[in-house]
Protein backbone atom coordinates (compact mmCIF):
# COMPACT_ATOMS: atom_id res chain seq x y z
CA UNK A 1 0.00 0.00 0.00
CA UNK A 2 1.29 3.42 -1.02
CA UNK A 3 1.98 6.02 1.79
CA UNK A 4 -1.15 8.37 0.67
CA UNK A 5 -3.39 5.35 0.52
CA UNK A 6 -2.16 4.12 3.77
CA UNK A 7 -2.63 7.95 4.72
CA UNK A 8 -6.70 7.69 3.80
CA UNK A 9 -7.20 4.89 5.58
CA UNK A 10 -6.16 6.09 8.82
CA UNK A 11 -7.96 9.06 8.33
CA UNK A 12 -10.59 6.75 7.61
CA UNK A 13 -10.22 5.39 10.91
CA UNK A 14 -10.27 8.20 12.31
CA UNK A 15 -13.26 9.56 10.96
CA UNK A 16 -15.50 6.72 11.92
CA UNK A 17 -14.60 6.63 15.24
CA UNK A 18 -17.14 7.28 17.40
CA UNK A 19 -15.40 7.16 21.30
CA UNK A 20 -12.36 8.79 22.81
CA UNK A 21 -10.74 5.00 23.04
CA UNK A 22 -11.08 4.97 19.18
CA UNK A 23 -9.51 8.16 18.45
CA UNK A 24 -6.72 7.14 20.63
CA UNK A 25 -6.18 4.18 18.50
CA UNK A 26 -5.87 6.60 15.74
CA UNK A 27 -3.49 8.70 17.25
CA UNK A 28 -1.36 5.53 17.81
CA UNK A 29 -1.96 4.34 14.11
CA UNK A 30 -0.82 7.79 13.05
CA UNK A 31 1.77 7.94 14.77
CA UNK A 32 3.52 4.40 13.98
CA UNK A 33 3.09 5.37 10.23
CA UNK A 34 4.34 8.97 10.08
CA UNK A 35 7.67 7.63 12.19
CA UNK A 36 7.74 9.98 14.57
CA UNK A 37 8.09 9.70 18.41
CA UNK A 38 4.48 10.73 20.03
CA UNK A 39 1.76 12.35 18.13
CA UNK A 40 -1.08 14.66 20.89
CA UNK A 41 -4.47 15.85 20.49
CA UNK A 42 -4.72 18.17 23.22
CA UNK A 43 -7.98 20.38 23.64
CA UNK A 44 -8.86 22.99 26.10
CA UNK A 45 -12.20 24.76 26.05
CA UNK A 46 -13.10 28.51 27.41
CA UNK A 47 -13.44 27.32 30.91
CA UNK A 48 -10.09 25.64 30.82
CA UNK A 49 -10.93 22.26 31.15
CA UNK A 50 -8.72 19.63 28.57
CA UNK A 51 -9.37 16.55 27.01
CA UNK A 52 -7.00 14.87 24.84
CA UNK A 53 -5.52 11.88 23.29
CA UNK A 54 -1.71 10.92 23.02
CA UNK A 55 1.22 8.75 22.79
CA UNK A 56 3.07 9.69 25.58
CA UNK A 57 3.84 7.83 28.75
CA UNK A 58 0.64 7.79 31.19
CA UNK A 59 3.73 8.86 33.85
CA UNK A 60 4.36 11.90 31.59
CA UNK A 61 0.53 13.00 31.35
CA UNK A 62 -0.10 12.72 35.14
CA UNK A 63 2.75 14.46 35.71
CA UNK A 64 1.93 17.58 33.35
CA UNK A 65 -1.58 17.36 35.36
CA UNK A 66 -0.61 17.33 38.50
CA UNK A 67 1.74 20.12 38.24
CA UNK A 68 -0.95 22.22 36.04
CA UNK A 69 2.21 22.52 33.23
CA UNK A 70 -0.96 23.43 30.55
CA UNK A 71 0.32 27.28 32.47
CA UNK A 72 3.91 27.08 31.37
CA UNK A 73 3.87 24.83 28.80
CA UNK A 74 5.81 26.75 26.05
CA UNK A 75 3.76 24.92 23.29
CA UNK A 76 0.71 26.03 25.09
CA UNK A 77 1.85 29.44 25.65
CA UNK A 78 2.83 29.96 22.42
CA UNK A 79 -0.02 28.76 20.18
CA UNK A 80 -2.84 29.73 22.09
CA UNK A 81 -5.00 32.38 20.54
CA UNK A 82 -3.01 31.53 17.28
CA UNK A 83 -3.74 30.20 14.27
CA UNK A 84 -0.83 29.59 12.40
CA UNK A 85 1.23 26.22 12.76
CA UNK A 86 4.59 26.69 14.85
CA UNK A 87 7.66 24.60 14.90
CA UNK A 88 8.63 24.34 18.23
CA UNK A 89 12.37 25.92 17.75
CA UNK A 90 10.61 29.39 17.06
CA UNK A 91 8.64 28.95 20.20
CA UNK A 92 10.26 31.00 23.44
CA UNK A 93 12.36 28.73 25.46
CA UNK A 94 14.43 31.12 27.21
CA UNK A 95 13.68 31.32 30.64
CA UNK A 96 14.68 28.66 32.99
CA UNK A 97 10.68 27.65 34.17
CA UNK A 98 10.67 26.46 30.36
CA UNK A 99 13.72 24.86 29.99
CA UNK A 100 13.67 22.91 33.25
CA UNK A 101 10.34 21.56 31.86
CA UNK A 102 11.62 20.35 28.86
CA UNK A 103 14.54 19.07 30.63
CA UNK A 104 11.72 17.09 32.62
CA UNK A 105 9.45 16.31 29.53
CA UNK A 106 12.76 14.95 27.67
CA UNK A 107 13.17 12.47 30.68
CA UNK A 108 9.88 10.99 30.17
CA UNK A 109 10.77 10.38 26.63
CA UNK A 110 9.13 13.61 25.17
CA UNK A 111 11.60 14.24 21.96
CA UNK A 112 13.26 17.74 20.93
CA UNK A 113 11.63 18.49 17.61
CA UNK A 114 7.98 19.51 18.15
CA UNK A 115 5.28 20.83 15.18
CA UNK A 116 2.35 22.23 16.35
CA UNK A 117 -1.24 23.18 14.75
CA UNK A 118 -3.63 25.41 16.68
CA UNK A 119 -7.26 24.80 15.85
CA UNK A 120 -9.79 27.51 16.21
CA UNK A 121 -13.25 25.97 16.89
CA UNK A 122 -16.17 27.26 18.00
CA UNK A 123 -16.72 29.13 21.51
CA UNK A 124 -13.61 29.78 22.29
CA UNK A 125 -12.52 26.34 21.94
CA UNK A 126 -9.00 25.42 20.89
CA UNK A 127 -6.96 22.63 19.87
CA UNK A 128 -3.81 21.60 19.64
CA UNK A 129 -2.17 19.06 17.41
CA UNK A 130 1.37 17.51 17.81
CA UNK A 131 4.26 16.13 16.39
CA UNK A 132 6.95 15.44 18.56
CA UNK A 133 10.30 13.25 17.71
CA UNK A 134 13.95 12.80 18.08
CA UNK A 135 16.45 14.32 15.76
CA UNK A 136 18.80 16.86 14.17
CA UNK A 137 17.42 20.29 13.07
CA UNK A 138 18.12 19.34 9.45
CA UNK A 139 15.99 15.88 9.47
CA UNK A 140 12.96 17.83 11.16
CA UNK A 141 13.32 20.32 8.90
CA UNK A 142 13.15 18.19 6.08
CA UNK A 143 10.43 16.26 7.69
CA UNK A 144 7.80 19.25 8.36
CA UNK A 145 8.05 20.53 4.59
CA UNK A 146 7.42 17.07 3.20
CA UNK A 147 4.25 16.44 5.93
CA UNK A 148 3.44 20.05 7.00
CA UNK A 149 0.19 19.77 4.55
CA UNK A 150 -1.41 16.55 5.70
CA UNK A 151 -0.26 16.99 9.41
CA UNK A 152 -2.62 20.61 8.84
CA UNK A 153 -5.56 18.31 7.41
CA UNK A 154 -5.44 15.68 10.05
CA UNK A 155 -4.49 18.44 12.73
CA UNK A 156 -8.54 19.58 11.13
CA UNK A 157 -9.84 15.98 10.99
CA UNK A 158 -9.03 15.27 14.41
CA UNK A 159 -10.86 18.28 15.96
CA UNK A 160 -13.81 17.78 13.73
CA UNK A 161 -14.00 14.06 15.05
CA UNK A 162 -13.58 15.11 18.89
CA UNK A 163 -16.31 18.30 18.70
CA UNK A 164 -18.47 15.59 16.97
CA UNK A 165 -17.64 13.09 20.09
CA UNK A 166 -17.74 15.54 22.75
CA UNK A 167 -21.25 15.80 24.53
CA UNK A 168 -20.46 19.38 25.71
CA UNK A 169 -19.11 20.57 21.94
CA UNK A 170 -21.64 21.96 19.73
CA UNK A 171 -20.82 20.16 16.29
CA UNK A 172 -21.50 21.10 13.12
CA UNK A 173 -23.50 19.23 10.75
CA UNK A 174 -21.53 17.60 7.76
CA UNK A 175 -21.91 20.44 5.13
CA UNK A 176 -23.66 19.12 2.22
CA UNK A 177 -21.45 19.92 -1.28
CA UNK A 178 -22.84 22.97 -2.90
CA UNK A 179 -24.11 22.38 -7.14
CA UNK A 180 -20.83 23.66 -8.29
CA UNK A 181 -19.18 21.43 -5.47
CA UNK A 182 -21.23 18.22 -7.01
CA UNK A 183 -20.83 19.60 -10.83
CA UNK A 184 -17.15 19.66 -10.41
CA UNK A 185 -17.03 16.10 -8.39
CA UNK A 186 -19.25 14.64 -10.85
CA UNK A 187 -17.18 15.78 -13.93
CA UNK A 188 -13.83 14.42 -11.82
CA UNK A 189 -15.75 11.16 -10.84
CA UNK A 190 -16.14 10.45 -14.70
CA UNK A 191 -12.89 10.60 -15.66
CA UNK A 192 -12.62 14.27 -17.49
CA UNK A 193 -9.55 16.22 -16.50
CA UNK A 194 -9.21 19.46 -14.64
CA UNK A 195 -8.89 21.64 -17.92
CA UNK A 196 -11.77 19.81 -19.51
CA UNK A 197 -14.04 19.94 -16.41
CA UNK A 198 -13.24 23.66 -15.46
CA UNK A 199 -13.98 24.62 -19.93
CA UNK A 200 -17.69 22.44 -18.87
CA UNK A 201 -18.61 24.73 -16.35
CA UNK A 202 -16.77 27.79 -17.69
CA UNK A 203 -15.05 28.55 -15.14
CA UNK A 204 -10.70 28.77 -14.58
CA UNK A 205 -9.26 26.15 -13.72
CA UNK A 206 -7.61 27.89 -10.57
CA UNK A 207 -11.85 28.51 -9.63
CA UNK A 208 -11.74 25.04 -9.93
CA UNK A 209 -9.26 24.40 -8.05
CA UNK A 210 -10.80 26.45 -5.28
CA UNK A 211 -14.52 24.50 -5.89
CA UNK A 212 -12.03 20.96 -5.29
CA UNK A 213 -10.38 22.11 -2.35
CA UNK A 214 -13.54 23.23 -0.81
CA UNK A 215 -15.56 19.86 -1.87
CA UNK A 216 -12.43 18.00 -0.61
CA UNK A 217 -12.61 20.23 3.00
CA UNK A 218 -15.94 19.08 3.80
CA UNK A 219 -15.38 15.46 2.65
CA UNK A 220 -12.71 15.34 4.92
CA UNK A 221 -9.90 13.47 2.53
CA UNK A 222 -6.14 14.20 1.61
CA UNK A 223 -6.22 14.59 -1.89
CA UNK A 224 -8.52 14.70 -4.89
CA UNK A 225 -9.08 11.05 -5.63
CA UNK A 226 -10.03 10.42 -2.15
CA UNK A 227 -12.57 13.18 -2.13
CA UNK A 228 -14.07 11.80 -5.23
CA UNK A 229 -14.40 7.96 -4.05
CA UNK A 230 -15.94 9.35 -0.76
CA UNK A 231 -18.44 11.73 -2.59
CA UNK A 232 -19.39 8.46 -4.44
CA UNK A 233 -19.60 6.16 -1.44
CA UNK A 234 -21.57 8.78 0.45
CA UNK A 235 -23.78 8.81 -2.46
CA UNK A 236 -23.55 12.85 -2.37
CA UNK A 237 -22.57 12.25 -6.36
CA UNK A 238 -24.35 9.79 -8.68
CA UNK A 239 -22.09 8.90 -11.86
CA UNK B 1 9.01 47.56 7.89
CA UNK B 2 6.31 45.07 7.71
CA UNK B 3 4.86 43.78 11.09
CA UNK B 4 2.63 40.21 11.66
CA UNK B 5 1.01 41.39 14.43
CA UNK B 6 -1.95 39.75 16.18
CA UNK B 7 -4.38 41.77 17.60
CA UNK B 8 -3.60 40.77 21.36
CA UNK B 9 -0.04 41.72 20.19
CA UNK B 10 -1.08 44.40 18.54
CA UNK B 11 -2.58 46.00 22.18
CA UNK B 12 1.03 46.42 22.84
CA UNK B 13 1.97 49.21 20.52
CA UNK B 14 -1.57 51.44 21.05
CA UNK B 15 -0.56 54.29 18.83
CA UNK B 16 -0.26 52.21 15.28
CA UNK B 17 -3.43 50.25 16.52
CA UNK B 18 -5.06 53.20 17.00
CA UNK B 19 -4.04 54.90 13.27
CA UNK B 20 -4.74 51.49 11.61
CA UNK B 21 -8.40 51.58 12.73
CA UNK B 22 -8.58 55.56 11.79
CA UNK B 23 -7.11 54.87 8.12
CA UNK B 24 -9.58 52.22 7.93
CA UNK B 25 -12.35 54.92 8.35
CA UNK B 26 -10.83 57.52 6.34
CA UNK B 27 -10.73 54.62 3.28
CA UNK B 28 -13.73 52.59 3.68
CA UNK B 29 -16.33 55.24 5.30
CA UNK B 30 -15.02 58.20 4.28
CA UNK B 31 -13.49 57.82 0.81
CA UNK B 32 -15.32 54.39 -0.35
CA UNK B 33 -18.26 55.38 1.54
CA UNK B 34 -18.94 51.88 2.68
CA UNK B 35 -21.60 50.99 5.08
CA UNK B 36 -19.14 50.93 8.07
CA UNK B 37 -18.98 51.72 11.34
CA UNK B 38 -17.00 54.28 12.67
CA UNK B 39 -16.43 54.61 16.47
CA UNK B 40 -16.35 57.64 18.61
CA UNK B 41 -12.21 57.78 18.73
CA UNK B 42 -12.72 58.13 14.75
CA UNK B 43 -12.07 54.23 14.40
CA UNK B 44 -13.22 51.14 12.01
CA UNK B 45 -13.62 48.25 13.51
CA UNK B 46 -15.98 44.86 13.22
CA UNK B 47 -16.64 41.67 14.77
CA UNK B 48 -14.05 40.07 12.68
CA UNK B 49 -11.11 42.41 14.78
CA UNK B 50 -12.52 40.38 18.01
CA UNK B 51 -11.30 37.16 16.58
CA UNK B 52 -7.79 38.07 17.52
CA UNK B 53 -7.07 37.98 13.76
CA UNK B 54 -3.44 38.30 12.16
CA UNK B 55 -2.50 41.82 10.57
CA UNK B 56 -0.12 42.60 8.50
CA UNK B 57 0.95 46.44 8.41
CA UNK B 58 3.28 48.86 7.02
CA UNK B 59 4.77 50.71 9.65
CA UNK B 60 6.47 53.39 8.19
CA UNK B 61 9.85 54.51 9.69
CA UNK B 62 8.43 57.35 11.38
CA UNK B 63 6.70 54.30 13.81
CA UNK B 64 2.97 55.88 11.48
CA UNK B 65 0.49 53.24 9.41
CA UNK B 66 1.25 52.85 5.88
CA UNK B 67 -0.99 50.22 5.12
CA UNK B 68 -2.84 47.06 6.64
CA UNK B 69 -5.01 44.37 5.83
CA UNK B 70 -6.08 41.35 7.96
CA UNK B 71 -6.08 37.88 7.71
CA UNK B 72 -8.37 34.64 9.15
CA UNK B 73 -8.49 31.14 8.88
CA UNK B 74 -11.45 30.07 6.56
CA UNK B 75 -12.68 27.12 9.20
CA UNK B 76 -13.86 29.81 11.56
CA UNK B 77 -16.29 33.19 10.83
CA UNK B 78 -14.98 35.46 8.38
CA UNK B 79 -16.51 37.88 5.93
CA UNK B 80 -16.19 35.24 2.99
CA UNK B 81 -18.70 32.91 4.01
CA UNK B 82 -20.57 35.29 6.31
CA UNK B 83 -21.39 37.83 3.50
CA UNK B 84 -20.13 37.39 0.18
CA UNK B 85 -21.15 33.86 -0.59
CA UNK B 86 -24.03 34.69 -3.22
CA UNK B 87 -20.56 36.13 -5.37
CA UNK B 88 -19.00 32.35 -5.02
CA UNK B 89 -22.32 30.68 -6.41
CA UNK B 90 -23.32 29.26 -2.65
CA UNK B 91 -19.81 27.62 -2.39
CA UNK B 92 -18.47 28.27 1.25
CA UNK B 93 -14.42 28.66 1.06
CA UNK B 94 -13.64 26.78 4.00
CA UNK B 95 -10.50 24.97 4.43
CA UNK B 96 -7.34 24.92 6.66
CA UNK B 97 -5.16 25.56 3.61
CA UNK B 98 -7.38 28.96 2.87
CA UNK B 99 -6.98 32.22 4.82
CA UNK B 100 -8.90 34.93 4.31
CA UNK B 101 -7.23 38.27 3.66
CA UNK B 102 -9.79 41.46 4.13
CA UNK B 103 -9.70 45.26 4.89
CA UNK B 104 -6.90 45.72 2.68
CA UNK B 105 -6.47 49.27 3.53
CA UNK B 106 -3.62 52.18 2.69
CA UNK B 107 -3.05 55.30 4.47
CA UNK B 108 -3.26 58.60 2.41
CA UNK B 109 -0.29 59.39 2.71
CA UNK B 110 1.19 55.88 1.96
CA UNK B 111 4.12 55.49 -0.06
CA UNK B 112 4.08 54.25 -3.50
CA UNK B 113 5.31 50.59 -2.46
CA UNK B 114 3.08 49.90 0.35
CA UNK B 115 0.41 47.78 -1.02
CA UNK B 116 3.28 45.89 -3.08
CA UNK B 117 4.70 45.05 0.35
CA UNK B 118 1.46 44.27 2.19
CA UNK B 119 0.74 41.12 -0.93
CA UNK B 120 4.50 40.82 -0.73
CA UNK B 121 3.73 39.68 2.93
CA UNK B 122 1.00 37.62 1.50
CA UNK B 123 2.86 35.40 0.23
CA UNK B 124 5.72 35.35 3.10
CA UNK B 125 2.37 34.27 4.94
CA UNK B 126 1.46 31.66 2.60
CA UNK B 127 4.75 30.09 1.93
CA UNK B 128 6.01 30.13 5.71
CA UNK B 129 2.62 28.37 7.12
CA UNK B 130 2.30 25.69 4.19
CA UNK B 131 -0.98 28.01 3.39
CA UNK B 132 -2.26 27.19 -0.49
CA UNK B 133 -4.38 30.36 -1.14
CA UNK B 134 -5.46 34.26 0.23
CA UNK B 135 -8.81 35.28 -0.75
CA UNK B 136 -10.57 38.56 -0.44
CA UNK B 137 -13.28 40.61 -1.77
CA UNK B 138 -12.05 43.45 -3.15
CA UNK B 139 -14.15 46.63 -5.15
CA UNK B 140 -13.13 47.48 -8.94
CA UNK B 141 -10.30 50.10 -7.87
CA UNK B 142 -8.35 47.73 -6.45
CA UNK B 143 -7.99 45.69 -10.07
CA UNK B 144 -5.35 48.21 -11.10
CA UNK B 145 -3.40 48.39 -7.99
CA UNK B 146 -3.23 44.04 -7.68
CA UNK B 147 -2.08 44.30 -11.47
CA UNK B 148 0.25 47.40 -10.68
CA UNK B 149 1.67 45.55 -7.65
CA UNK B 150 2.28 41.83 -9.70
CA UNK B 151 -0.24 40.37 -7.99
CA UNK B 152 -3.33 40.32 -9.71
CA UNK B 153 -5.79 37.93 -8.24
CA UNK B 154 -7.86 35.15 -9.84
CA UNK B 155 -10.72 36.35 -9.87
CA UNK B 156 -13.73 33.56 -8.99
CA UNK B 157 -17.11 35.81 -8.55
CA UNK B 158 -18.01 39.06 -9.58
CA UNK B 159 -21.42 41.34 -8.17
CA UNK B 160 -22.38 44.73 -9.54
CA UNK B 161 -20.99 46.72 -12.53
CA UNK B 162 -18.44 49.86 -13.08
CA UNK B 163 -17.75 51.13 -9.12
CA UNK B 164 -19.73 49.22 -7.29
CA UNK B 165 -18.24 45.78 -9.20
CA UNK B 166 -16.82 43.64 -6.08
CA UNK B 167 -14.78 40.71 -6.53
CA UNK B 168 -13.82 37.45 -4.83
CA UNK B 169 -10.23 36.65 -5.35
CA UNK B 170 -7.73 34.05 -5.20
CA UNK B 171 -3.98 34.43 -4.75
CA UNK B 172 -1.34 32.16 -4.70
CA UNK B 173 2.46 33.17 -5.43
CA UNK B 174 4.88 31.19 -7.21
CA UNK B 175 8.73 31.75 -6.45
CA UNK B 176 8.68 34.19 -9.30
CA UNK B 177 5.45 36.16 -8.15
CA UNK B 178 7.31 36.53 -5.16
CA UNK B 179 10.41 37.64 -6.64
CA UNK B 180 8.36 40.38 -9.06
CA UNK B 181 6.29 41.82 -5.54
CA UNK B 182 9.42 42.08 -4.11
CA UNK B 183 11.17 44.03 -6.59
CA UNK B 184 8.18 46.15 -7.62
CA UNK B 185 8.34 47.01 -3.52
CA UNK B 186 11.91 47.93 -3.43
CA UNK B 187 12.69 45.11 -0.28
CA UNK B 188 15.39 42.55 -0.71
CA UNK B 189 13.74 38.78 -1.14
CA UNK B 190 15.91 38.04 2.15
CA UNK B 191 14.84 41.21 4.49
CA UNK B 192 11.07 40.56 3.57
CA UNK B 193 12.10 36.85 4.78
CA UNK B 194 13.94 38.11 8.10
CA UNK B 195 10.89 40.44 8.95
CA UNK B 196 8.76 37.36 8.53
CA UNK B 197 11.45 34.94 10.68
CA UNK B 198 11.67 37.86 13.57
CA UNK B 199 8.09 38.22 14.16
CA UNK B 200 6.97 34.33 14.70
CA UNK B 201 10.21 33.74 17.02
CA UNK B 202 12.68 33.41 13.90
CA UNK B 203 16.09 31.41 13.41
CA UNK B 204 18.56 32.26 15.63
CA UNK B 205 21.71 33.67 13.77
CA UNK B 206 23.69 30.56 14.40
CA UNK B 207 20.86 29.03 12.30
CA UNK B 208 21.30 31.18 10.00
CA UNK B 209 24.89 31.17 9.26
CA UNK B 210 24.54 27.28 9.53
CA UNK B 211 22.07 27.60 5.98
CA UNK B 212 24.22 30.20 4.19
Amino acid sequence: MGKIERRDVLLGELQRAQELEALSAAIFDLRDHFRVDHMVYHWVNAEGDQYGCYTYSEDWVQRYNEQDYVRIDPVILGCFQRFHPVDWKRLDWSGKVARDFMAEAMTHGVGNQGFSVPIRGPNGQFALFTVNHTCSDDEWCRFTQENRRDLILIAHEFNERALAINPDADPKPMRPLSPREVDAMTFLALGYSRAQVAEMLAISEHTLRVYIESARAKLGALNTTHAVARALSHGLIVV
Amino acid sequence: MLRYLYADQLQDRPGLAHAMYVDRADQFKTRLGWDVTVNADGEERDEYDALNPLYILWEKADGGHGGSMRLLPTTGPCMINDHFSELTDGVRIESPLIWECTRFCLARDAEPKTAGALMLAGSEVLRGFGIEYLVGVFDARMVRIYRMIGSSPEVIGTKGTGRDRISVGLWSFGEDTHRTMAERAGIPVATSKLWFEQAFGGTHPADLAASA
